[in-house]
């Protein structure tokens, strides 16, 4: 049964390569990428072997704590946990509940995240390469720790699991996890500071965190290498003890799991409350308009890929700080112009299939452009204006304000309008409706990255003009090319703008159907 | 039984939907094998075939969804394929397995139908409480659609197709997981919409269904019409659904599974 388990992840696994080129594609990239920081962490272990015992023992036990906070955490507020052997799949087919386990623990080692940690874990051998107890014992730890990130993971997914369900808790958690991911330049160099501030701290925390659940099973090699039996002894049995008690907790969630179906739904409305749609004007254009709208605040896939314009002044004032010039400040307003503006090239991605409300209502294609823009303008506007803006007060270089001004607007309006034009064309892998931002988007990845840096290109040589009045100005130190490039970027911009509107709108008309018929192999 | 040629142009009477030589072909699979199929104007049309038949890639591209690969649709005469946007004004389509905009309520979803075809904000309003009202969703109007059940979802979508009032409707598996309550219920209504002249065409899998809510019916099978007409003609005596097992073949393996009797 076991191996029934093991085969079927396997299986799961292999399949999802088969789906599509592009799809491998993606796949190869995220393994590269995995691949790249097993290298690093496994070249590291191996340096370690060299390094003293007090430094080895402290990087191991606090690199392998660190590993299973990460093994609880991360699939709870990324709720991108590995369902893929979903325990309530398995409620109709008798299993004895031991062999479940087993099976499920098992096939958590099959996949990037598995075979990455059993690897670098195993590598901790290299580390302890020292005396023959001390590989053995690391060898051990390893196998014991990795176990433990497994299972430790498993038994946070199934606690969490009817919380995980409902829809509320997935969209806030999903858009919360963004905001430390967005800021990780500057929490890591935070941390970096501090941790370098007290490295003599180190060792004594790696000493205590050894003796718990988090560090236990990642000491032994480091204590049988100085010598210390009695503490590897105590050690390894505090490690087993915590994975018995982590199966047992495992086993109970998983028996109530498994008779409790997760419960998702919501209280009942019967509000009359039409929302924007009863503010917008009640055209075509200005219901999907208010569609759009609505979507962009409920959605949270939307709603991720706003929440990182707060932080994109916060990340350019550290790094501002941290170089002792606010310049850098300046450009905050073009490259929120360009994050908002391409936040809509994927819209009807988006939308999948219930793209098919457009095409059976036969709304024109300008007005499902004009909508979805327009709706996209009512935020993106204030914001840019205000991001434009406001540095020049902490810079006071006022010279610069027009062209920058002007720079950013033209971004704004012409990644706008080329974003009509794009969405109308060509679908982008993005997540399902309902599913995490963070999970990994079925479809083709390669079809997906070729469209958006293309995109990209062709928005660069749009707006080239404004760049190239930019680069006057900073030549020639003459501020009247600021202004000349304020009324190029408005003029040109919203020119483009209504273009792509107008060219999106009439592809959409002509190639509706085959449009609908792409999203529709991607649902 | 009619048989209608690919090549001619609809009939008088002008038929609610004619459908003239549709194929379609995925990869090496060919899905609909030249349709040709006249559905007259007020009438309750059932298409029925086993799955993997080509129902829902027909209607799909009877109702401009899917382009077709040969042959077009006529609704009420207008040319999907031609004039895309003046046939879509006359039908109301409610496809099967695509989403809904589901963060919306299901009050603003069906509202977004209306707005969508350009209609009047107060006659959109007025139609959506009816609607409501009539399918039993009052009490969850407030509500995100993605919140529904299944049945309440399908009830939404047929709410969002019947808001423009038109004079066909497409409705592919409108029954599926909807409850014995509410599909009586939703009966009631495309009843009454046929006897005021309107046309509804469904497709299902459920032979007794159709054979007491039609009035004509289609037999589809590996992309080809097998039989059409009135259901009486189409079961010549028999039940739909055992003729209908004679038409499309197979299913009278009643032999073997011994061992399902011996406990």
């Amino acid at each position: 049964m076991v191996a029934h388990l093991l085969s079927l992840k396997w299986r799961l696994l292999l399949n999802g390569f088969r789906r599509s080129p592009g799809q491998l594609v993606g796949i190869a990239i995220g393994g590269l990428y995995a691949l790249g920081v097993v290298v690093a962490l496994v070249v590291a272990l191996v340096a370690l072997r060299w390094a003293d015992p007090q430094t080895a023992h402290t990087a191991v036990v606090l690199g392998g704590a660190a590993a299973i906070l990460a093994w609880a955490i991360v699939p709870l507020v990324a709720s991108a946990a590995d369902m893929t052997l979903d325990p309530s799949r398995f409620t109709t087919s008798v299993i004895p509940m031991r062999q479940l386990l087993s099976g499920l623990a098992l096939a958590g080692f099959i996949g990037l995240p598995g075979l990455s940690t059993t690897i670098v874990a195993l590598f901790t051998a290299a580390t302890w390469w020292r005396s023959v107890p001390a590989v053995l014992g690391a060898l051990l730890g390893a196998v014991l720790g990795a176990l433990t990130c497994v299972v430790l993971s498993r038994v946070v997914t199934t606690a969490t699991a009817s919380l995980a369900a409902s829809r509320r808790f997935k969209d806030v958690s999903s858009i919360v996890v963004f905001v430390p991911l967005v800021l990780m330049g500057p929490i890591v160099a935070g941390v970096f500071r501090g941790v370098s501030g007290s490295a003599g701290y180190l060792p004594e925390l790696a000493r205590t965190v050894s003796w718990t659940p988090l560090g236990a099973s990642w000491s032994l090699g480091g204590d049988l290498a100085s010598g210390d039996v009695a503490a590897a002894v105590l050690k390894m049995l505090i490690a087993v003890a915590t994975i018995v008690a982590l199966s047992a907790a495992w086993s109970a969630l998983l028996k109530r799991a498994l008779v409790t179906p997760p419960y998702s739904g919501g209280s009942r409305k019967r509000s009359r409350k039409l929302g924007l749609f009863a503010l917008l004007p009640a055209t075509p254009a200005g219901a999907v308009a208010a569609r759009s709208l609505s979507y962009w605040i409920r959605d949270p896939r939307y709603a991720a890929s706003l929440v990182v314009v707060p932080l994109l002044p916060v990340i350019f004032l550290f790094q501002s700080s941290t170089a002792g010039s606010y310049f850098m400040l300046t450009v905050l307003g073009p490259i929120a112009a360009f994050v908002l503006a391409w936040s809509i090239a994927a819209d009807v991605s988006y939308d999948s299939t219930a793209f098919a409300l457009h095409l059976a209502t036969g709304v024109r294609g300008v007005d499902d452009r004009l909508g979805r823009s327009l709706a996209c303008l009512a935020f993106a506007l204030p914001v840019v204006l205000i991001f434009a803006i406001g540095p020049f007060f902490l810079t006071g270089e006022w010279a610069w304000l027009p062209g920058l001004t002007g720079l950013s607007l033209g971004v704004l309006f012409t990644g706008l309008g080329l974003a009509s034009i794009v969405s109308a064309r060509y679908t982008s892998a993005v997540p399902l409706p309902g599913d995490s931002p963070f999970k990994k988007p079925p479809g083709n990845v390669a079809q997906t990255l070729a469209v958006q840096f293309g995109g990209m290109a062709v928005l660069f040589l749009l707006v080239l003009p404004e760049l190239v009045l930019v680069i006057v100005q900073s030549v020639t130190g003459d501020p009247l090319w600021g202004w000349i490039n304020l009324a190029i970027g408005t003029v040109l911009g919203v020119a483009l703008f209504v273009a792509g509107v107008r060219l999106g709108g009439r592809w959409l008309d002509r190639r509706g159907p085959e449009l609908f018929a792409q999203l529709s192999v991607n649902r | 039984m009619s048989v209608v040629l690919p090549g001619s142009p609809p009939a008088y009477p002008v038929p609610a939907l004619a459908l003239r030589g549709l194929a379609k072909r995925f990869g090496g699979k060919i899905a609909v094998d030249g349709i040709s199929l006249d559905v007259p104007a007020g009438s309750f049309y059932g298409v029925v075939g086993p799955n993997g038949a080509g129902k829902t890639t027909t209607l799909s591209m009877a109702t401009g969804l899917l382009r077709p690969d040969f042959g077009t649709a006529y609704i009420h005469g207008v040319d999907v394929w031609a004039k895309p946007l003046e046939a879509k004004r006359l039908m109301g389509i409610l496809p099967d397995g695509v989403r809904l905009f589901d963060r919306l309520t299901g009050e603003q979803l069906v509202t977004y139908a209306g707005l969508l075809r350009g209609m009047d904000r107060g006659v959109v309003a007025q139609r959506v409480g009816e609607l409501l009202a009539a399918l039993d969703l009052s009490a969850d109007a407030g509500t995100l659609v993605v919140d529904y059940s299944a049945g309440m979802t399908k009830k939404i979508a047929l709410a969002s197709a019947l808001i423009h009032a038109p004079r066909l409707l497409v409705l592919d598996e409108p029954f599926e997981s909807v409850d014995p309550v509410s599909a009586a219920n939703i009966r009631g209504i495309l009843d009454n919409y046929v006897a005021s002249g309107g046309t509804v065409i469904v497709s299902s899998h459920v032979m007794d269904l159709v054979q007491r809510m039609c009035d004509h019916v289609a037999v589809v099978a590996a992309g080809r019409v097998l039989a059409a007409g009135t259901v009486d003609e189409v079961r010549d005596g028999a039940t739909l659904e055992a003729r209908f097992v004679q038409l499309v073949g197979g299913g009278n393996q009643t032999g073997g599974l011994e061992w399902l009797r011996t406990f």
